[in-house]
């Protein structure tokens, strides 16, 4: 009883830093200046700087690694069925 | 039990910093996001180690529409021949089986918003699987971040195909939240975090565990496994991408998971990218990726249903690996040419490494125990494969 009223504090307590965090990040999107212009972003334009450049592949070894590993997720995708059996 | 392992999650730091990013994530100053680039893929597959072979083409289209919409498709096979380790100790011969797998996207550009809906599904002899996905990305701070989440639902059968009246279902969710950051004109990085949950038949319905034999303790005898009903795990994954200065990118990555079957997993990653001139780009990239096994997890039980879950799934053992890949793209069409803006063929190769800690070779204890190579169950050598992957793909933008 007393472990669980200190976890929903806890839990209260994470909350509204949550909150106010929030507050904070949406208030400032209006007035934050973006530290790399759109004319200094050529380089991370560049194809080679995509996060996925080959789509197909990377869903792939995606599925490989899925089906050979205990971990899974986290991974970009949008998931799928497995079918590891 | 799911209902308590999320009630347990929704109260946890991580999951108010969650509810924290989506609040933030709703709010939606101007400017535009982009969709990804009209292009087709067709891939040949193949997967050889460990007694299976595993192969099949991959075909990915995507296109856009009004500047607004975008369509995407993919079929992917996966043709199976396995006599894996696990087989050959069951007692089983090789089999052949074949997977079908077709995926449709749809996604919407609203502002500086990305709505997705997705549709999955997979059918084999004794497994279907559909899943339904939504997603929602938000650029924001001058296009510097990007803000996305991600939900799906799954819903799986599991048939036997050595028994036709079987067949079990699997509930699987998924809930993801990604945060992408420009950090300096050379330097981007990824923050994913995903919770899956699963509830319902979990098991390999083939699969055995081992216990040793009550009338000859060098010898074992298997039972069928036996898994909780439900897991949920959560995984938190860190990417870095740089730029270069003389045109090429380095890569990293690291990977934590955990899971509520005491499954605790790290992976690191580091890639390079290295154009040749103009049509050659030159790939490498090391992995590496660790796990502890599973609480329910062991090798060679004392006796049957010694505990509530028993399993020796060697993806469930402690074991490592490193996978090493060697690519090559050459781009044929870099201009335009007629319908198709670029045009490029790719060749990767990797050589992937398993070393298992607790998971044994099992074939030696089932020799005659007069064979010299005979050993007595629980002292076999641990087991460990490797395994080629090779993947050919063409890609036209268009």
């Amino acid at each position: 009883m007393v472990a669980s009223a200190l976890h929903c504090r806890r839990a209260r307590r994470w909350s509204s830093l949550a909150l106010m965090a929030c507050v904070v990040v949406t208030s400032g999107c209006s007035s934050l200046e973006p530290w790399v212009k759109p004319y200094e972003r050529q380089a991370l334009a560049d194809p080679i700087m995509s996060l996925n450049m080959h789509p197909v592949s990377a869903a792939y070894m995606d599925h490989v690694y899925e089906a050979r590993e205990g971990a899974r997720g986290a991974l970009g995708g949008g998931g799928g069925g497995c079918g590891c059996n | 039990m799911v209902a308590t392992e999320m009630l347990r999650w929704r109260s946890t730091p991580l999951a108010t910093l969650l509810a924290a990013l989506l609040c933030s994530a709703g709010i939606a100053p101007s400017h535009a996001a982009v969709l990804p680039e009209d292009r087709a893929d067709v891939m040949y597959h193949r997967y050889e180690g460990g007694g299976i072979t595993i192969q099949g083409p991959s075909v990915l289209v995507r296109k856009t529409m009004a500047e607004k919409y975008a369509v995407s498709a993919n079929y992917y096979q996966d043709l199976i021949t396995s006599a894996s380790i696990d087989v050959e100790v069951s007692g089983a011969s090789q089999y052949k089986e074949q997977r079908d797998q077709y995926s449709l996207g749809f996604e919407w550009l609203a502002g500086k918003a990305i709505y997705t809906l997705g549709f999955t599904t997979s059918k084999e002899n004794d497994y279907d699987a559909q899943t339904f996905s939504f997603g929602l990305s938000q650029d924001m701070f001058g296009d510097l971040t990007t803000l996305s989440m991600g939900f799906s639902r799954g819903m799986d059968t599991v048939r036997n195909s050595t028994d036709p009246d079987f067949s079990r279902d699997v509930d699987r969710y998924s809930y993801r939240l990604g945060l992408s950051q420009i950090l300096t004109r050379s330097l981007i990085a990824t923050l994913n975090l995903e919770v899956i949950t699963d509830e319902g038949f979990l098991n390999n319905p083939y699969r055995s565990y081992r216990h040793r034999n009550a009338d000859d303790p060098r010898l074992f005898t298997l039972a069928r496994e036996i898994y909780p009903r439900t897991r949920t795990s959560n995984a938190v994954a860190l990417n870095a991408r740089y730029f270069l200065p003389y045109r090429a990118a380095l890569y990293g990555g690291y990977r934590i998971f955990n899971d509520t079957w005491d499954i605790r997993a790290n992976t690191f990653e580091l890639g390079y990218v290295h154009p040749l001139q103009r049509t050659w780009t030159l790939e490498a990239r090391l992995r590496y990726y660790q796990q502890d096994h599973a609480s329910f997890y062991a090798d060679l039980f004392d006796r049957p249903n010694q505990q509530n879950f028993l399993a020796r799934d060697k993806e469930l053992s402690t074991f490592d690996s490193v996978a090493l890949r060697l690519g090559a793209t050459y781009e044929f069409i870099s201009n335009g040419s007629g319908w198709a803006k670029r045009g490029a063929f790719s060749l990767f190769y990797d050589r992937l490494q398993f070393d298992y800690q607790d998971f044994r070779d099992a074939r030696v204890s089932m020799l005659p125990v007069n064979d010299p190579g005979f050993r007595p169950a629980g002292s076999e050598p641990l087991y460990n494969f490797g395994a080629n992957v090779i993947q050919a793909f063409l890609s036209v933008w268009f």
